[in-house]
């Protein structure tokens, strides 16, 4: 590795890491807007996300009485978790510094790691909606995962690699061209990111108070600066999402690492930002548009539609061992 | 090297004779366990040492490949006692795979002797336990050491018999009788079966030692039958499905310490048995000896991980994820028997690494789980889940160990078990273009039901640690219970370091373990400790690479950076008040989520199919001040179908041949003289 070289690098991995951070909220605001709009609202501004953090921040923890350090600790490591996850994935550019650190797999595997520690969290105080909470969320995370690893495997087998920044060059550059495996995997991606994010039809964002929620049941008990770590953590998983359905299925208009070197340095980095904002945007919109136009389900019936996603990985990851050009 | 290890099992012998003769002192505690515990430190070295002979020569081979061929690794080292039979004497061997489990049973065992020396002071009965730890150290040690079919017979009996005694040694408590009886014919029928698969091994020549069996060649079909009755006897003792029954029964009976030497160790040294018999003994596998461990492989970790997701008791939990991890490693043996017999060397090595590395994983972690169970026994005297919670607050220090291993086995990075599970699916991936159907079907399955015993086993321990160690107390001992010893604690401590260190650094255990496959199968791992920040790259850094190092760098910098700057910038006050529970907080604590009911969605949505599970709710009519009630209803399917009509069947010829019992003297010499007279003529027959 070239000196040179590995400074324009570490700055666009940085580029990289503060920009899913800082654009995470702003995602969650359009979603939000986009619903309100579509049901008659005005709803709120754009950036509310941001002022609602910045309150929280600025507010006094009210902790349970018997919390323990568990409890403290894990806000900050939940954040710290899906914000490593977050920077592995090449959102505008393939072929960051750190890329190499971790594959989809062991992104996969970072999300389980923060669903653990949150789902922790919630049983720590001893009420019955934390275990309500953290009971249902593993039970979703049981059928959302396997379905998870099983889209992976059918991207991984197509593309021969499960290195994300591989996976975008290879669907960007070569024939790789329309495969029902890819078409059954997207499909399930779509509804394991619907779970995984605690959207509508499996859990609703914005209900408090109500038997069926189950991320907001485990994050009851959190007040002040530690729901701000993990409101953010949920707006850093949300847009991570949107940009792994960009990443794997349609990597277009990336900056490509050998693009640097061809002589047009920066340029082609400043083009694949708008770009990047415009993906976002797309699956922003697209995200309000499905959540007002369904409604949500019983949570018995959520392993039936999560069990489809997870069959329809598996039929995608069996037809690639049956023929490689499916 | 081999000499050393022959001492050391002398020495662990002398100890249990030791131990026969001073268990009823008080001070035998400190006696034994520091010498068992230095003992297992020495046969460690020697492990680590004869894998480093191996290493270098393996290397040394690498830069001379015209060597190829005819390479006998220096590391091999033999010796032959006049012991056993008179015409091979017994004979010891120790090569690299005999040494990766030397360095497993040294770590078990010296960790489980230095939590035992804490752990031991509470023991009602000691003369029952403290003589037959070390024999049976010795008698795993001699398992892996042997280098014939008596020995190796021999030593796997004095294991079985040894742990059995341990099994019973709280005879009198409800169960452990039954679960002892369970144990031994289950021991009586692996031991059997081994029998058999030997005899046919050494053949009508009688070459018992492994050298002479490594030689001969046998006709496939005799290899088929080996390979079933070796599946059979190795599997049944290291638990897989539906042979597993026994293991949950016997493993939580024991002391803790010799759990986790049953769970952690044990079964592993049934994972070498199978190793030495498949891969070494027999040789170049086929294909459909690979679908076989593969489906085995597959419905043994997701069954495993069910039945302890339906489980309340804590040692019996972690019983039925041994079972779930055996049948992980059986998936990655499975995948390298099927790479090996297309002739895929590289992919082979990587499926076998996995599989070893997911060996040293759950030997270390599923021991610290059993360590941490143990103290909890100590300070509260339960082991039912429904009965603990809070003990985060009363055993900080056990919580944090404890976590560490519930984090460990569910495959959470940067921890260990995340890496061997990474390599299993790499693994998975690598060669889509099997040729035969079986493989191209059971592999993908594999991998389904891989990602799905994964997940599982994270939502068990989210169950497990939430409800015993979070919340409130449910109990009174939950809620008075105390830290337990340095002994124990230090022994904690170690495991946990060993398994964020194998998570941030797996290259090093891949290239230790690099020399087994070499010794193999004739293929390796590419090295992974040369390249550059310690990341681990299992075929080529455009397909796949991890670096669990930089991975833990990472979240431990950007939680603590985070948790700095909102303490610095933002806002550092924080108060104590009654819990918020949307308002209405209950002070009773049966409010709480329970053991049963945190797995009540998952019993729904997977118990119904495996286990027929339902639930019975009786709600009184209005007026009626009856309680309602909820009854839940599980059946075993292993136990249902398999293990009950053959005990009815065993039963029922028993009470039919009872007449036998009633006969005169007359009959029963009759009775030899016609089967003497049978034996004859099928003897005659036959020639």
């Amino acid at each position: 590795m070239m000196d040179a070289q590995l400074i324009p690098d570490l700055l666009i991995q940085g580029v990289q890491m503060t920009s899913v951070l800082v654009l995470a909220p702003l995602l969650t605001g359009l979603v939000r807007i986009v619903k309100a709009r579509l049901q008659r609202r005005r709803g709120p501004p754009l950036w509310q996300p941001y002022r609602d953090l910045r309150r929280l921040l600025g507010k006094e923890v009210v902790l349970a009485e018997n919390a323990s350090w568990l409890f403290r600790a894990a806000p900050y490591l939940i954040f710290a978790v899906t914000w490593v996850a977050a920077a592995l994935i090449p959102t505008f550019a393939t072929g960051l510094l750190f890329s190499w650190s971790g594959d989809l797999i062991a992104i996969t595997a970072l999300l389980g790691s923060a669903r653990f520690m949150l789902a922790l969290a919630g049983m720590d105080i001893g009420t019955s909606f934390g275990g309500i909470g953290s009971s249902r969320e593993v039970m979703i995370a049981s059928l959302a995962e396997p379905a998870m690893l099983m889209i992976v495997i059918t991207v991984a087998l197509v593309a021969g690699s499960t290195q994300l920044s591989t996976i975008a060059v290879v669907m960007a550059t070569h024939h790789v061209g329309l495969r029902v495996s890819l078409a059954l995997a997207l499909i399930a991606f779509i509804i394991v990111a619907l779970a995984e994010n605690a959207r509508i039809p499996v859990d609703n964002p914005a209900t408090h108070l109500e038997l069926t929620m189950v991320h907001e049941a485990m994050v009851l008990e959190y007040s002040g600066r530690h729901l701000a770590m993990i409101d953010l953590a949920a707006f850093l998983k949300l847009s991570l999402y949107v940009s792994l359905i960009w990443c794997m299925f349609c990597p277009f208009g990336m900056a490509q690492g050998d693009w640097a070197q061809s002589g047009w340095g920066i340029g082609y980095y400043l083009l694949a930002m708008p770009i990047y904002l415009a993906k976002l945007a797309v699956g922003g919109v697209l995200l309000g548009v499905l959540e007002v136009s369904i409604a949500k389900m019983r949570v018995f019936r959520v392993p039936n539609f999560l069990g489809a996603a997870f069959m329809l990985g598996l039929l995608g990851v069996l037809l690639l061992f049956v023929s490689q050009g499916m | 090297m081999i000499e050393p290890a022959a001492y050391c099992v002398a020495l662990l012998l002398a100890l249990s004779a030791l131990g026969v003769c001073i268990a009823r002192f008080r001070r035998a505690n400190y006696m034994i366990y520091p010498a068992c515990a230095l003992v297992c430190v020495a046969l460690l070295a020697i492990g680590l040492v004869s894998l480093g002979a191996s290493l270098t020569s393996t290397a040394f081979h690498a830069t001379l490949p015209w060597v190829g061929a005819v390479s006998l690794p220096t590391g091999v080292t033999q010796l032959r006692l006049p012991l056993g039979l008179p015409w091979i004497g017994v004979n010891f061997r120790l090569d690299a795979l005999a040494g990766a489990f030397l360095v497993l049973i040294g770590l078990g065992g010296a960790s489980a002797s230095l939590y035992a020396i804490g752990y031991g002071r509470h023991e009602t009965e000691p003369a029952r336990v403290i003589p037959f730890v070390p024999a049976f150290l010795a008698g795993m040690t001699l398992v892996v050491i042997a280098d014939d079919a008596f020995a190796f017979l021999f030593a796997w009996e004095l294991m079985s018999l040894s742990s059995w005694a341990l099994v019973m040694a709280h005879h009198r408590d409800e169960g452990n009788a039954h679960a002892g009886y369970v144990y031994l014919i289950m021991a009586v029928f692996s031991g059997l079966t081994l029998l058999l698969a030997f005899g046919l091994l050494a053949g009508p020549s009688a070459g018992f030692t492994f050298a002479a069996i490594r030689a001969a060649h046998l006709p496939p079909v005799t290899v088929g039958i080996i390979f079933v009755l070796v599946m059979i006897g190795t599997g049944s003792k290291a638990g897989v499905v539906p042979l597993h029954v026994w293991l949950p029964l016997a493993h939580p009976a024991a002391p803790s310490h010799v759990s986790a030497l049953m769970s952690g160790v044990m079964t592993k040294v049934a994972i070498y048995a199978f190793i030495r018999i498949v891969f070494d003994l027999l040789g170049v596998p086929s294909w459909w000896s690979a679908v076989v461990v593969l489906v085995v492989g597959g419905v043994t970790s997701v069954m495993g991980v069910l039945y302890a997701l339906m489980e309340h008791d804590l040692k019996r939990l972690l019983a039925y994820h041994t079972v779930e991890n055996i049948g992980i490693i059986f998936i990655g043996l499975g995948l390298a028997m099927a790479f090996w017999a297309n002739g895929l060397l590289a992919g082979a090595a990587l499926a076998l690494t996995a599989a070893l590395f997911h060996v040293f994983n759950h030997s270390v972690f599923k021991s610290l789980l059993f360590f941490g169970s143990g103290a909890v026994l100590t300070a509260t005297g339960e082991r039912d889940m429904e009965h603990l919670g809070g003990l985060i607050h009363r055993m900080p220090q056990t919580a944090f160990v404890f976590l560490v291993g519930c984090a460990a086995i569910s495959a959470l990075p940067p921890l260990n078990g995340f890496v061997s599970e990474w390599l299993t699916f790499q693994a998975i991936v690598l060669h889509p273009e099997m040729p035969q159907w079986g493989l191209k079907i059971s592999i993908p399955a594999d991998g389904a039901l891989l990602a799905l015993s994964a997940a599982l086993a994270a939502a068990c321990f989210v169950k497990a640690f939430g409800v015993s160690f979070l919340g409130r107390p449910r109990t009174q001992p939950a809620a008075q219970a105390h830290e337990v010893d340095g002994f124990s604690l230090t022994a904690m401590y170690v495991l946990a370091a060993i398994c964020l260190l194998a998570g941030v650094l797996p290259g090093a255990v891949i290239d230790t373990l690099s020399p087994v496959t070499q010794a193999l199968m004739g293929a390796h791992m590419p090295t992974q400790m040369d390249r550059a920040w310690l990341s681990i790259v299992p075929i080529a850094e455009a397909r796949s690479s991890y670096d669990g190092l930089l991975i833990f760098l990472f979240i431990a910098a950007s939680a603590w950076i985070m948790a700095l700057a909102v303490h610095r910038f933002a806002s550092r006050r924080s108060r104590r008040s009654p819990a918020w529970d949307c308002g209405f907080p209950d002070p009773s604590v049966d409010t709480q989520y329970t053991a049963a009911s945190f797995a009540q969605p998952i019993r729904r949505v997977f118990g119904a199919v495996v286990f027929g599970s339902r639930e019975v709710v009786t709600m009184p009519l209005p007026g009626d001040m009856a309680a309602a009630q909820i009854e839940k209803h599980i059946h075993d399917p292993a136990w249902e179908t398999l293990y009950a009509p053959i005990g009815a069947a065993v039963t029922a010829i028993a009470d039919w041949m009872n007449v036998l019992q009633f006969l005169t003297i007359r009959r029963y010499l009759a009775f030899v003289f016609v089967a003497l007279i049978l034996l004859l003529l099928v003897l005659a027959l036959w020639q």
